[in-house]
């Protein structure tokens, strides 16, 4: 994302910025909120009537300014569409029409809000941030299943997922499951040939048990060397293969605690995210009073400076009530100030996916707070 | 609830419960949320066991036995969803409604629902078609409904088709089908004569509520007469059938002792072996030549490794022997537990040589979570062979310590002594495999059973012939030269006969039976217990996967998208809490999951409550917690068939859990 001005007095103002690549509608969905307003150049289809009387439809581009009250994002397409309501006079747009406008990748947009507070700033910084570009491929893999997922600093994202019935091995006929082997190899070759640019990526990860790796890469290098595939035989050495549990998207996880495919990686918010994650599991099993989650229990070690590190997921930042929000900002600058640790996790990652379900706030303390366990009961009352 | 207060004195004895018939049990279901408030906070009692914590489990399912007696709401719900409309797609399903508005229009209310819709299936949603059906007075369907037709045939998508098949099979069959059908009636107890032997209503499996009509509760007693009848005839006069895995940590030598076993039993040509020694011998790897009995993959034989579950079959003097050589790496633990979830029995083999039965014994080695995971689903006999004797000399010293260490082990993870066979051997050399030893250092001290003898006293476990038919599909390929496709696996319960149909479930797609074969022989019926070889027809085989059960179409297997289950957890590194990514595994099915919530906490022994809504769970502790799944899965509740009800939680390759399922959430 590239910053064209910041225009702010008191954390209030405007701040206008161009999309450049699809993580960055990621950053623009965690940052609008119902009720602020943005300006952007959008389509709108109008009538216009000839001297005839006959009525004909144009679709003209114009800059529509809406004060936004519906958020839609698509996490597959990287789209982000905004519905809300006119609130600049424009010469095809009447004042209070309704009108959605689709974000779109290298064209600028403003967004004014009421009140900027240290998460969305935080968030653009981040955003702007070019050193955070680096993207790495990661294919989880099983025999029958695989996964090909696309990992940007601030996302997870599933491309392909591979599902092929494989015959198992039977005897006296092993060719059915020979031949379902190579369908499948097949099939994932062809998802990396289609889902992953090479340009970009730095590093692909081929991960799974055993020996599936290895024969899988096997086969895709004799496929490239068959069909004279440059683009992979060049890339040859981007490739590394690593062990996993199961090619379920899960094994991530185990994938981004691997030492050497961390020192790979250029960017490693991802593989940052899962060890602090399971930082807090440790401490949980080790000292559980010094590890909690959940609003109520964090608040409170909160409000007793107790909090060393606070792990927080951004899909409470995106909460519609504004309230809420207000609460978790607090959180965390709180945290802030009295000199702890935040991790904010993209609840795009695997890791913050399962902070999200993890109430999406967990705490490791300074010191233990057994006082807090007590009330855990009334806590999940559900 | 004195019983359990007392578990540690009798915790093994209890072990017997699992195949106990009919016993009484006055307890509340031990782990309903009301029932937990009058448990008391007793933390001082946690003992850390697996077996109390199984012997337990065991009252689980005879207190529900118990209480299915007396009512079974959500049974009967299941069952009455069959008298409802076919289960069909929302697309499906609306040219069905608009076909018989049509129809309604013209004849209006001659015909009743169920005639229509046969009507209109058997015409492929042909509205002028079906009505010709009707008016030209084809009745058919109500005649020659298939022999087990509690419910009306319209559950099936190509009516004119089964007809066909049902009337070919007819002639062929000696017992008479007399099904009358009164088409206007929707009761679904009244009105059929059903005399087949095949009859397996969804009453069979005698969870039904009490309170229906005298003649259900008699029919119920007889579809039970029945498709144990068939048994005895089919199968009264054969070896009784036993399913063996065998388990242990990598090369320990398991794949070794079985391909000598059964070489040494005549069941590998001399040739057969002669080749591998020759082919093995070329590769350099002349001491693997017996493992490629069961290791038939270029692959494993490459590797030296199985990787996948060799099966084999032999014969004792008084059982015929399905063998299942499990893989013992790491890696490849989800097929040795689909290996394990069909097996009766189970030989634990171990390296004897000094420094590889520690290995595999200690943390991070196979033997302790193979043991656990066989005895977590449902095995309780074990045959220990210690082997590669031949590497200590026989020495009679390293074979008790072994013995032991893995005697405390064992009892712990919930076997019964009595039931814990140890037997020296040497999987390479043949010794005490199927003829007593000749060695003089082990018939100087040894002087008991050999492997085959042990095999053939263990006591085959009762299969459950008498309720629904349920199968989890462990393979799906193609049948040579046959229409349709093939499905293997065991069959967990009930029975299943050639030209029944059958339901797949999640998918709820359809098809009929074909053939069954067992070990490659052709069968009329299969029965509980069996691994069988299915060809369905009619079913599209892109909507079966492994894991799916194939089930019988008037008793399906419920769905789940939520489960609740009481967990064991293991030795874990981290603890679970809620948010927990797991992949539970069920027979043949591994899906990912979700721990939505912690329940509560159980004391292992009691089962009482320890703790409500706990905040993790950490080594060695008990608990009721909530699963949820992104798909829907087939998946039974303990109580209600306990075949069905076992369940393994695995995180990052280790195994965390192993449960049982207490209630099923399909939203
Ligand atoms: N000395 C000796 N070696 C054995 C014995 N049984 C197996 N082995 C060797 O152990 C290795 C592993 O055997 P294998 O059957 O593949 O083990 P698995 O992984 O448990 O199936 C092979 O090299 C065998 O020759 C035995 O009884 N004595
Ligand atoms: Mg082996």
């Amino acid at each position: 994302m590239k910053l064209v001005y910041k225009n702010l007095d008191k954390g209030c103002g405007s701040i206008k910025v161009i999309p450049d690549e699809s993580e960055d509608m990621w950053h623009a969905y965690n940052l609008i909120c119902e009720g602020d307003v943005v300006t952007a150049s959008t389509i709108r289809k109008v009538q216009t009537e000839s001297a005839t009387g006959s009525s004909t439809s144009n679709r003209v581009r114009t800059t529509l300014t809406i004060k936004v009250e519906n958020i839609e994002y698509d996490t597959q397409g990287c789209m982000l569409r905004l519905k809300g309501r006119n609130v600049v006079e424009n010469q095809y747009v009447k004042m209070g029409a309704y009108h959605t406008i689709d974000l779109e990748l290298n064209r600028a947009f403003t967004l004014t809000k009421p009140e900027w507070d240290s998460i969305a700033l935080e968030r653009v910084d981040m955003a702007c941030d070019v050193t955070q570009k680096a993207d790495v491929a990661a294919i989880v893999m099983q025999e029958g299943i695989a996964h090909i997922c696309l990992i940007t600093s601030n996302m997870t994202l599933v491309r392909s997922k591979i599902d092929i019935a494989i015959p198992r091995k039977r005897k006296n006929n092993p060719s059915q499951h020979e031949k379902g082997l190579t369908k499948f190899y097949e099939a994932v070759y062809q998802g990396i040939l289609r889902h992953v640019n090479f340009e970009i990526v730095k590093c692909i990860l081929i991960a799974s048990p055993a020996f599936v790796k290895d024969a899988f890469f096997e086969y895709m290098i004799q496929q490239a060397t068959k069909l004279d595939q440059k683009i992979i035989l060049d890339s040859r050495s981007k490739f590394m293969l690593v062990h996993a549990s199961s090619g379920f998207k899960h094994s991530l996880k185990e994938v981004l605690q691997d030492p050497a495919v961390v020192a790979k990686m250029s960017d490693t918010k991802a593989a940052g995210e899962v060890k602090r994650l399971e930082t807090f599991y440790t401490m949980l099993q080790c000292e559980p009073a010094r590890a909690f989650y959940g609003k109520k229990h964090v608040q409170k070690a909160v409000d007793a400076l107790a909090v060393e590190t606070l792990l927080i997921s951004d899909n409470l930042f995106r909460n519609q009530d504004p309230i809420q929000r207000k609460e978790y900002v607090k959180m965390h600058d709180d945290v802030l100030e009295a000199g702890g640790d935040v991790k904010v996790f993209s609840s795009m990652h695997v890791s913050g996916e399962q902070l999200a379900q993890l109430t999406g706030v967990a705490a490791i303390l300074r010191f233990p707070m057994p006082e807090l366990e007590e009330d855990s009961d009334a806590d999940d009352s559900d | 609830m004195a019983r359990h207060r007392n578990v540690r004195s009798m915790q093994y004895d209890e072990f017997d419960d699992d195949f106990a018939v009919g016993s009484v049990n006055d307890e509340p279901e031990c782990i309903s949320p009301t029932d937990a408030q009058q448990w008391i906070f007793d933390r001082a009692r946690g003992q850390s066991s697996l077996d109390s914590f199984l012997s337990n489990n065991e009252d689980i399912q005879e207190e529900d036995d118990d209480e299915d007696e007396n009512e079974s709401p959500s049974k009967e719900r299941r069952d009455s969803e069959h008298f409802e409309f076919p289960e069909l797609n929302e697309l499906d399903k609306s040219r069905l409604l608009s076909c018989m508005d049509e129809i309604r229009n013209i004849i209006g209310e001659t015909y009743s629902d169920r005639r229509l819709v046969a009507a209109i299936m058997s015409n492929d949603y042909d509205f002028n078609k079906a009505l010709d059906t009707l008016l030209n007075g084809e009745s058919k369907p109500q005649v020659h409904h298939h022999p087990r037709a509690k419910i009306p045939d319209v559950v099936e998508k190509g009516i004119g088709e089964m007809l066909l098949e049902k009337s070919q099979q007819m002639k062929h069959q000696k017992e008479a089908v007399t099904v009358t059908v009164t088409p206007a009636s929707k009761n679904k107890t009244s009105g059929f004569e059903v005399n087949s032997p095949r009859t397996l209503t969804p009453n069979s499996s005698g969870r039904n509520s009490p309170q229906e009509d005298e003649n259900k509760g008699n029919r119920t007693k007889e579809a039970i007469r029945n498709a144990r009848e068939l048994f005895e005839k089919e199968r009264g006069s054969e070896k009784e059938q036993l399913h063996l895995v065998v388990i242990g940590h990598v090369d320990a030598g398991k794949s070794t002792m079985m391909g000598h076993l059964l070489f040494d039993l005549g069941n590998v040509p001399q040739r057969l072996m002669h080749k591998y020694e020759q082919e093995s011998k070329k590769m350099g790897k002349q001491s693997f030549m017996f493992a490629w009995v069961l290791d038939e993959t270029g692959e494993e034989r490459n590797r030296g490794i199985t990787m996948d579950c060799g099966y084999q079959r032999f014969e004792t003097p008084t059982k015929q022997v399905t063998l299942l050589d499990a893989p013992g790496h790491k890696d490849f633990i989800p097929n040795m537990i689909c290996g394990a979830n069909q097996a009766d029995v189970a030989i634990l083999v171990v390296d004897a040589t000094r420094g590889e039965f520690e290995t595999g014994f200690e943390q991070g080695g196979q033997t302790r979570e193979h043991a656990l995971l066989v005895r977590s689903l449902g095995v309780s006999q074990l045959c220990v062979a210690i082997n590669k004797l031949d590497n200590e000399k026989w020495n009679q010293d390293r074979f008790n310590d072994i013995m032991n260490k893995l005697k405390f082990f064992l009892k712990h993870a919930g076997f019964k002594d009595s039931d814990v066979h140890y037997i020296p051997c040497s999987g390479l050399t043949g010794e005490n495999l199927v003829k007593p030893s000749t060695e003089s250092e082990l018939i100087s001290w040894y002087k008991g059973p050999t492997l085959l003898q042990v095999v053939d006293s263990f006591k085959v476990p009762e299969r459950a012939i008498d309720k629904p038919f349920r199968m989890s599909v462990s393979d799906v390929f193609k049948g040579v030269g046959s229409s349709g496709f093939c499905i293997s696996g065991r069959i967990a319960s009930g029975h299943v006969c050639t030209n029944d149909k059958a339901l797949i479930c999640p998918s709820k797609e359809q098809g009929v039976i074909k053939h069954i074969t067992i070990d490659e022989f052709p069968v009329q019926s299969a029965f509980a217990g069996d691994q069988v070889s299915i060809t369905l027809t009619g079913a599209d085989p892109t909507n079966v996967s492994v894991g799916f059960i194939l089930c019988d179409t008037h008793n399906p297997v419920p769905l789940a998208t939520k489960i609740k289950a009481r967990i064991i957890v293991f030795n874990v590194k981290s603890p679970i809490t809620i948010g927990y990514p797991v992949l539970l595994h069920h027979h043949s099915l591994v899906e990912p999951a979700t721990v939505s919530k912690l329940k509560a906490q159980l004391h292992k022994g009691t089962g009482e409550i320890i703790k409500k809504s706990p905040r993790c769970l950490t080594n060695n502790s008990c608990a009721l917690i909530e699963l949820s799944f992104q798909r829907v899965i087939a998946i039974e509740k303990y109580s209600d068939l306990k075949e069905m009800g076992r369940i393994m939680l695995r995180v990052g390759g280790t195994t965390i859990a192993a449960g049982l399922v207490t209630d099923i959430i399909n939203s």
